[in-house]
């Protein structure tokens, strides 16, 4: 199907982004987190560097708690279109035992989520890493630019951010620094969606709505991925009709209930949607502003 | 693998093109309030984001026990505490007719830059206005910047009319005062619409209380409006992004083509070495296209191998821009250190960054009331009419005819900031005729039979650091070696070559900047050049070193501490200026800036000179420059 000129527009602009990349900095990454946002961020790759195959590996930073099928898509996406995978593991917090039943969903995205990334990223000794974050997500992404420096320590310091005018990227970084960059940053849920369809883009199967194993907790419905999932007093395992709108770690993901089973179905249920994607997001309620105080500690 | 995804269909969205707009005026006058209202009404606030608000405008608001929209776009910590946008927020929504990016900008004085930076991405910009206040000095600067750059198209959106009772003659008051502020400026089109951000009148729809305004509501006038500056009309333009060279039977050229269109089977000029060739194939993943439009990120293939690297431009032979490597422009500042003429800065143009600096700033903007003033820095904020020299030459259009072509930005080369941007007024050819002249004796020759390397001993650190003194004993020791030397010393040469200069940052950078060159003229000569200056900014060090090859810049820095330099104080000149009769004296209110990796560090252990001058000779021992 033919993309409509919004579409064009923003997959032309993400592709330039990922070129201008490639081209400045000598040892890129793509941070790969299996969602919807990653698969449109990969597929944008496969275009700006086609014929040849991206010039950079993918990155899972891998907590342990994802959904199985995520882990099953991840390496069945990278084997199909031939790109290198690292998979990272905070094994130093695995070690501690930390998970989100041990030390609260905020400790626990801070050790395996940015610990983990902070690791890669210097052991690999990435300078930029993609990342498929989008500005419609939440209030701190609105204010973050496309091309986001990130200190040694992996720090962003919100009030001290380049000016991003036309797309005069400023790339320039010392050694040890590293830069962020977000090719998504104009999408909304609605365009990712959009394209998705339009382009006939693999994704997840656990957006798709069907029956599965959940259980109620906190107003949330947490889907029983497997037996790790420690049942409180009183709670029962059910069937239900459910689906995700966005994944991450399955304890800490919130399920909604839904028909849509079809690509066509999900954008029609958005459409009339009275909640934002993030609410499914457990982690970003922990604090009022939890979300820029987690990237200024390194965070995606 | 999901086959839900096969053979779906998805409605299409409208093709009109979206607009991207942005919001400015000064503090208060309800920018975040218009865009949380346009998002609130077009239901794009979900019920979560709606109970957080609630909970923020009770906790913060300005309102009282209403929702306060302003914080919905308000996104960062401390401007929630401060209650004032301090950064420029991105926002999407779409309608049945188009779909919108809007940057709201920050009202507040010091946050100019920003509004630049949302400015520069935009085709249309609503101009808010008070109408208890009318047309402030913020609401001219920012007119002006949205002119200059490059928005052709205006909303001057005048809200609060619920304070004004929705009066008829306040609108049209100030209506009369912008039309004439505006004069000057390069609207296309201005559209004037009285509103009320914070109850909704003639936001998406006509309000009944003003049955005097016919025109359309805000967002009807959005979804309409034609900003179609015909791009695609325009002399092509592809700048060369990135050569792909990954696959081995492969080179192609990707990029974004930024105006006018291109065919398979165009005949291309490269700009800068007038090379043609023809474009063989646009390649894409799926079908190969036959021509792409402006905006669009393709890779194409050439019928010939010619020399083509990142930063060139691609056009058609009949429609070339020029190729210089001066200009004259207007550079908005963006950083908290000044502008400095003769400074060096990496300058971002067509993907490429060349060392350049501003050789001359005509005046600066005021732009309260259009008029030029002499200046010989630019402050933060500030918006100044420059002349730019280049290490050389790029192609280059004027801002007016192409936003993607005439637009840089100015890097700070110590610091990495992003310390301005420039747009292109024209092209000076006053360096047309000067060719550089080829040499047939070469700088190796003539160090060869000097039997020496040549270099540039660098002294730097304050007055009485011992420069001069430690230079003219090594200097010494060097012609006992019959290596051959020069010496430009501080004093000296301010009382011949740079008697013009005073000792303002301007003149200390120009300063540097003529020993730089004489100094590099000299190790051109094969000499072994000794340079005693205080030199106190890390930036004209760096230029200095960039002279030069690798390796023939030799940094010392003279490390003593300010109290020992106070009480040397050779020629009195501490004194002085302590006493406030020596004005930018480096040390007592002049900052020295300390290198962060000389060559040679010498540190303050009571050594004598001597000692210290036969160190530095066993350091160019070690590096070659004279023989052991």
């Amino acid at each position: 199907m033919a993309l409509s000129s919004h579409l064009r527009s923003l997959e032309s602009e993400g592709i330039y982004i990922l070129r201008e990349v490639v081209a400045e900095f000598k040892n890129p990454v793509m941070l790969y987190s299996i969602g919807k946002d990653s698969s449109v961020m990969l597929h944008l790759a496969m275009k700006a560097f086609y014929p040849a195959k991206p010039p950079f590996p993918l990155l899972h930073v891998d907590t342990t708690w994802k959904f199985r099928e995520m882990i099953a898509f991840r390496d069945e996406t990278a084997a199909r279109l031939g790109m290198d995978l690292i998979v990272h593991v905070n094994e130093e917090g695995l070690a501690r035992g930390v998970s989100p039943f041990t030390f609260g969903s905020s400790a626990y995205t801070q050790v395996m989520k940015t610990e983990g990334l902070r690791q890669a990223l210097d052991k690999y000794k990435f300078d930029a890493a993609f990342g498929g974050a989008r500005r419609d997500e939440e209030r701190s992404r609105a204010k973050e630019r496309i091309f986001s420096h990130r200190t040694t320590a992996h720090a962003w310091d919100p009030k001290n951010q380049r000016p991003e005018l036309w797309r005069a990227f400023n790339t320039r970084i010392r050694p040890g620094e590293s830069m962020r960059v977000f090719p998504l940053s104009n999408w909304t849920e609605r365009d990712v969606w959009d394209y998705i369809a339009a382009e006939n883009i693999p994704v997840v199967p656990l957006y798709f709505a069907r029956n599965r194993p959940v259980v109620r907790r906190d107003g949330a419905l947490i889907m029983v991925d497997d037996a790790r999932l420690p049942l409180h007093l009183g709670e029962v395992s059910e069937m239900r009709r459910i689906r995700f709108r966005t994944l991450g770690c399955y304890p800490l993901t919130g399920a909604i209930e839904s028909e849509a089973d079809t690509l066509e179905a999900i954008i029609e249920e958005m459409r009339l949607s009275s909640t934002s994607e993030r609410q499914g997001r457990l982690i970003d309620f922990d604090e009022g502003d939890s979300m820029e105080r987690k990237k200024r500690e390194g965070y995606f | 693998m999901s086959a839900e995804n096969l053979g779906v269909s998805v409605e299409t969205k409208p093709s009109l093109p979206t607009l991207r707009f942005l919001t400015c005026g000064s503090v208060d006058d309800g920018k975040s309030t218009l865009v949380g209202r346009l998002l609130y009404e077009r239901k794009l606030i979900f019920d979560d984001q709606l109970a957080t608000l609630e909970r923020d405008s009770r906790k913060h608001g300005a309102v009282g026990e209403e929702i306060d929209f302003a914080l919905l776009v308000d996104g960062l910590e401390a401007e929630r505490e401060q209650g004032i946008t301090i950064d420029v927020a991105y926002r999407y929504f779409a309608t049945e007719a188009r779909a919108f990016i809007v940057a709201d900008s920050p009202g507040h004085e010091q946050y100019t830059r920003n509004m630049a930076t949302g400015a520069s991405n935009a085709d249309l910009a609503i101009l808010l206005v008070d109408a208890r206040k009318g047309l402030l000095t913020q609401t001219r600067r920012h007119a002006t910047i949205a002119s200059l750059l490059g928005i052709r198209h205006v909303v001057l959106a005048i809200n609060k009319m619920d304070l004004v009772d929705y009066e008829q003659s306040v609108f049209n008051r100030i209506v009369a005062d912008f039309t004439h502020a505006a004069k000057s400026l390069q609207f296309a089109s201005v559209a004037a619409i009285p509103i009320s951000a914070r109850y909704g009148d003639n936001v998406i729809s006509q309000s009944d209380n003003m049955p005097w305004y016919s025109g359309p509501h805000l967002l009807a006038y959005l979804e309409t409006v034609d900003v179609e500056n015909a791009v695609s009309e325009q002399p092509m333009r592809f700048p060369v992004q990135w050569v792909n060279r990954l696959h081995p039977d492969f080179r192609g050229y990707a990029g974004m083509l930024v105006s006018g269109r291109l065919n398979v089977g165009d005949e291309i000029v490269v700009a800068a070495s007038g090379r043609t060739s023809r474009v063989e194939r646009i390649v894409a993943m799926d079908d190969d296209p036959t021509s792409a439009a402006a905006f669009e990120s393709i890779v194409l293939t050439l019928a010939d191998e010619i020399d083509i690297s990142r930063g060139d431009v691609l056009c058609h032979p009949n429609q070339r821009p020029e190729v210089a490597d001066q200009f004259a422009a207007h550079i908005i500042w963006m950083s908290d250190e000044k502008l400095l003429p003769g400074r060096s800065y990496f300058i971002k143009i067509n993907g490429r960054s060349l060392a350049g600096s501003v050789t001359e700033i005509k005046y600066k903007l005021d732009v309260d009331n259009d008029a030029h003033i002499a200046t010989k820095t630019l402050s933060l904020n500030e918006i100044g009419f420059c002349n730019i020299a280049l290490g050389s030459s790029v192609a280059v259009d004027s801002y007016d005819a192409n936003r993607a072509t005439g637009g840089f930005i100015l890097i700070d080369r110590f610091t990495n900031t992003t310390a301005g941007a420039g747009m292109i007024a024209f092209p000076l050819r006053r360096a047309k005729n000067i060719y550089l002249q080829e040499q047939l004796v070469s700088k190796a020759a003539r160090s060869h039979i000097k039997h020496q390397q040549p270099a540039i001993l660098w002294f730097t650190g304050l007055s009485g650091a011992g420069k001069s003194t430690i230079a003219n004993l090594v200097e010494m020791k060097l012609l006992e070696r019959h290596a051959h030397t020069a010496m430009l010393d501080g004093d000296n040469i301010r009382h011949g070559l740079n008697r013009d200069l005073g000792f303002t940052d301007v003149d200390r950078v120009e300063n540097i900047r003529r020993i730089g060159e004489v100094a590099k003229l000299m190790v051109d000569a094969g000499l072994i050049v000794l340079c005693a200056f205080i030199s106190p900014f890390r930036a004209e060090r760096q230029m200095a070193r960039s002279l030069v090859g690798e390796g023939e810049f030799i940094e010392i820095f003279l490390d003593t501490p300010l109290e020992v330099c106070i009480s040397r104080d050779p020629k009195g000149l501490y004194k002085k200026a302590l006493a406030g009769e020596i004005k930018n004296f480096t040390g007592v209110d002049q900052i020295y800036e300390l290198p962060t990796s000389p060559e040679l560090h010498i540190r303050f252990m009571n050594e004598k000179p001597e000692e210290i001058a036969d160190r530095i000779i066993k350091e160019l021992e070690t590096r070659n420059v004279i023989h052991g």
